[in-house]
């Protein structure tokens, strides 16, 4: 049961990451540019999407499962740690926040500065944008979907979670209409960076043949773990700038 | 030509980032897991990959 409930809240997360990053493409570049070719950009990188994954999922079902749990263990292991670690780099202040409201001005800038296109020609600029953006987000989402569903036996759960995180953002992006300034990001990322590296340490663990105490609910404390060195790090980070920042810096 | 060379920077992105010597650590830790069996290795290891990378970078950035 818990197992389920930490499978659908990591999937639902990570997909939901990469789908406020895949809007705030398709807002800047919709905004900018007009609708039409955005949305067809949109839709054909679904359609390819849609391709990869009903080739992948019954592929990786012919894959043992401890090579497949030891691979995707690996993989989220070295996704997920990068996460975490820009995470706690950006919240002690040694990188700049990751600002969605920045990127959105990027890519609106850059839509803007390319040359327009006569009023009802399709517009093939917008199209590559939208269509890159949302295919990339979308493969990420898709491996986490795929990947997280196939080694917990519950592929169902895990593409629920990722839909309905998903359909989340759009409403969300669609009901404020402007670049996703009120996510926090940042916050986001960190959570989903232990919850991504706790699951592949787990796999990894069992694909390699490690026997966890407690189970399934090892995970949960590998979590606590994680979560634990990741705060106490970010803490000791933020004491060290201020303690060396000019007093006039600080504050 | 173009196709493979963004194909082989998504992945090399997706796995190793900007900090080749944590890829490096996790792969050694995997190995020696495998062989070994032990529980407590991989936790251990994540963690003072992580300790050890955000220290050096945080000390580079000043």
């Amino acid at each position: 049961m818990s197992s389920n409930v930490l499978l659908f809240v990591t999937t639902f997360f990570a997909s939901a990451v990469e789908a406020v990053e895949a809007l705030t493409i398709v807002l800047a570049v919709g905004v900018v540019r007009g609708w039409r070719s955005t949305l067809t950009g949109v839709g054909a990188a679904a359609v390819v999407l849609a391709a990869i994954v009903a080739a992948l999922g019954p592929a990786l079902r012919l894959i043992p499962i401890d090579t497949l749990r030891f691979v995707v263990g690996a993989l989220l292991l070295a996704f997920g740690l990068q996460w975490l670690r820009k995470a706690i780099l950006r919240a002690s202040g040694y990188k700049p926040l990751h600002d969605e409201g920045a990127a959105f001005a990027r890519e609106r800038d850059a839509a803007d500065s390319e040359s327009r296109v006569a009023a009802g020609r399709f517009d093939w600029y917008s199209f590559t944008v939208a269509f890159k953006g949302v295919l990339l987000e979308g493969l990420e989402v898709t491996f986490i979907v795929v990947t997280f569903g196939s080694t917990q036996g519950r592929l169902g759960l895990a593409a629920a979670a990722g839909a309905a995180a998903v359909v989340l953002v759009i409403a969300v992006g669609i009901a404020v209409r402007g670049p996703l300034e009120r996510v926090p990001e940042n916050s986001l990322k960190f959570v989903v960076g232990v919850l991504l590296t706790s699951f592949g340490i787990f796999w990894g663990g069992e694909g390699a043949g490690v026997d966890w105490p407690g189970s399934d609910f090892a995970v949960l404390g590998i979590v606590g773990f994680l979560a634990l060195v990741s705060l106490a790090l970010t803490r000791r980070l933020r004491r060290r700038r201020l303690a060396l920042a000019p007093a006039g810096a600080r504050g | 030509m173009n196709y493979i060379r963004s194909f082989v920077l998504f992945w090399w992105n997706f796995v190793v980032g900007d900090d080749w010597r944590v890829a490096a650590g996790l792969a050694v830790a995997l190995g020696v897991t495998w062989v070994t069996h032990a529980w407590w290795l991989l936790p251990l290891a994540v963690a003072l990959l992580l300790v050890e990378s955000v220290l050096r970078e945080s000390r580079s950035s000043g």
